[in-house]
């Protein structure tokens, strides 16, 4: 955040001593107050969104941390008793939940990189005029609603469907079952089929920030190094992907953070063998009505994703995301 | 926009020196085909990419078109029109069409005008407490929606807030901010300050200026926020089912509960609507955007 100071700071003449032609203040009296209504310009102006969020997003935690704490029912009501056995006792009833939360999203991260980077090269290197029409088309299948497109994935990985007779017939199916992915010939209510809704439902959270990194480089990059008789494999290794690191970092995050708490894939595509945490959270809080223990679910989840996100920016190394 | 014209004549060399390079290298003709194949993999593994992700759309498309058996619009049974001229004849669905696109606009509103003055805020001035505003407004991107809508859900269960509209327009409004703050900011930062300088040079007063350089510029960033909040709020499920109560359904809510009763097609036929709806106006503002270009 401080590399973009100067850059604001360019941009913010200070108006108040620049402007012998924007006379509005007559009296030395006048210029001071109004000078020093300017440096409360900006506060005004961050007020409704800041306290917005204060009061809808900051204040929120503080409640959940409160009943977090709480024990009771709800018949009797739910009262503050410092109990942190709802944390204890969240772990040990959904840890694999919190495993499987984990494990699905780094997977869906993973192939999200893997899908979304060729895409995300093509458009910036290799699509010419046909540049603005690609985007459109990534960011396209988001205008249709994320329920339904899920839902078409049911269609798509039917037992009867075109990919399960497919990988079936290539003996795909075996290997995968073999390795405790899929089950019974099929792959609805499977892993594979959660985490091929996850990659599918994140994606264009990475192929973005890959595009907008991979489209800042200097293209005399690319030819310094083919005069220097690098190899393609080199030029990629040694120059477009170091330059790139930025938005894998901000692509992993936005894939990994939101698909590690996600339900709706796990919902629809999976069986109750597939739950995430998240499946959890949203039963305990909206059937269960047990609001202490989907407290203490929530903040747990936080910590694990804060201790992880932090340990990984911290070895991607990366100066500026937002 | 003239980095359009300036990046396709460099690929273009980028393609020909890539073809002249390997070929003495390569030698026997037998391996021409495999050669083009793998300098052309990057753009094929891109298309199949992009198959990946409009292949869901392509679907819900088709089966806008079916006639099914049972409840559920999984199996392909025969061509229909029936849903396309009915699009509305499913019991409550088009009112929570009507609902979601309330909350929308209403949220969209809000979000824009509040996001904005902040990105001003913290793209043009230096004041203290900026890292800490940044950061509040960096921090809801980055946290699970559950967590989210599960925190605001206890807040408004502890202050006892009946669950409903408000709540739901609350928690759009909440989480599109940040969304709007971060595409308005960046168009802001990238503005050229000189051209506000010359305006004043040019005896226009702070509320001219404002008016007729400074919002025009920032024209592009704001529709940009405003249409990212419309499609987050419109779309979003996770924190809207932990903030609705019981009454008040959404569309995306209609879809959720549908998934488990049975899907009618109708369903299918707003998400290709709403596709092909949204893909007009985008690929529409594209050419408006080329044509004056074109002009200039």
């Amino acid at each position: 955040m401080t590399t973009t100071l100067p850059a604001s700071a360019g941009a913010s003449p200070p108006p108040g001593p620049a402007g012998p032609a924007d006379s509005s203040g007559p009296s030395d009296g006048a210029g001071t107050s109004a000078r020093s209504r300017r440096r409360l310009t900006p506060y005004w102006l961050l007020l409704p969104a800041g306290l917005w969020l204060a009061v809808f997003f900051v204040a929120p935690f503080f409640y959940q941390a409160s009943t977090s704490v709480q024990s009771g029912s709800l018949e009797e009501g739910f009262r503050v008793t410092w109990d942190f056995t709802n944390y204890t006792d969240a772990l040990a009833t959904y840890a694999p939940h919190f495993l499987r939360s984990f494990l699905y999203a780094a997977t869906a991260t993973l192939l999200c990189l893997l899908i979304g980077y060729p895409l995300a090269y093509m458009i910036a290197f290799r699509a010419g005029r046909w540049r603005g029409l690609l985007l459109v088309m990534v960011i396209a299948p988001f205008f249709t609603s994320f329920l339904i497109r899920t839902l078409a994935w049911k269609t798509i990985l039917s037992d009867a469907g075109p990919v399960v007779s497919v990988l079936k017939s290539v003996h795909i199916l075996d290997v995968t079952s073999q390795l405790g992915l899929t089950g019974d010939d099929r792959l609805l209510a499977t892993p594979l089929a959660v985490v091929c809704g996850l990659t599918y439902n994140f994606l264009p959270f990475m192929i973005l920030p890959l595009y907008s990194s991979l489209e800042r480089i200097d293209l005399s990059l690319h030819e310094a190094a083919r005069d220097l008789y690098a190899k393609p494999a080199t030029v990629f290794r040694k120059v477009t992907f170091p330059l790139s690191l930025p938005g894998v970092v901000a692509g992993t995050l936005l894939t990994f953070i939101p698909a590690s708490g996600d339900y709706i894939n796990a919902q629809l595509l999976g069986s109750p063998n597939t739950q995430m945490v998240g499946n959890a959270i949203q039963k305990q809080f909206l059937n269960v009505l047990d609001y202490p223990a989907a407290a203490a679910m929530s903040f747990i989840l936080m910590a694990i994703i804060l201790i992880v996100v932090s340990v990984y920016m911290r070895k991607a190394g990366t100066e500026e995301l937002v | 926009m003239a980095t359009g014209t300036h990046i396709d004549n460099s690929s273009r060399t980028k393609g020909g020196s890539a073809g002249g390079s390997p070929a003495p290298a390569g030698g026997s003709p037998a391996l021409a085909p495999l050669r083009r194949l793998r300098r052309h993999a990057v753009v094929l593994a891109g298309a199949a990419s992009l198959l990946y992700l409009l292949l869901p759309n392509v679907v819900v498309m088709l089966f806008s078109f079916n006639k099914p058996a049972g409840r559920f619009n999984y199996d392909w049974r025969a061509f229909s029109t029936d849903a396309w001229t009915d699009p509305c004849g499913v019991a409550d669905m088009c009112g929570s069409l009507g609902l979601s696109l309330q909350i929308a606009v209403l949220s969209t509103l809000v979000a824009t005008a509040f996001g904005t003055f902040a990105a001003f805020a913290l793209a043009r001035y230096r004041f203290r407490g900026k890292g800490t505003g940044n950061a509040l407004i960096f921090l809801p991107m980055a946290m699970p929606e559950v967590v989210m809508g599960a925190s605001l859900g206890t807040l408004f269960l502890n202050t006892r807030v009946a669950f409903g509209f408000v709540t739901i327009l609350i928690a759009h409004i909440m989480f599109c901010l940040s969304f709007v703050v971060v595409a308005v900011k960046a168009r802001v930062m990238s503005m050229d300050p000189r051209l506000e300088e010359a305006a004043r040079d040019l005896y226009a007063g702070p509320v001219q200026t404002f008016l007729r350089v400074t919002l025009p510029l920032a024209a592009p960033g704001i529709a940009a926020g405003a249409m990212l909040s419309f499609a987050l709020s419109f779309d979003d499920f996770i924190i809207t089912q932990f903030n609705a109560g019981p009454s008040t359904v959404t569309f995306p809510m209609f879809v959720w509960g549908a998934a488990q009763r049975g899907v009618p097609v109708q369903v299918n036929v707003i998400g290709t609507a709403m596709f092909l709806i949204a893909v007009a106006i985008v690929l529409g503002g594209q050419i408006a955007a080329g044509r004056r270009r074109r002009q200039a």
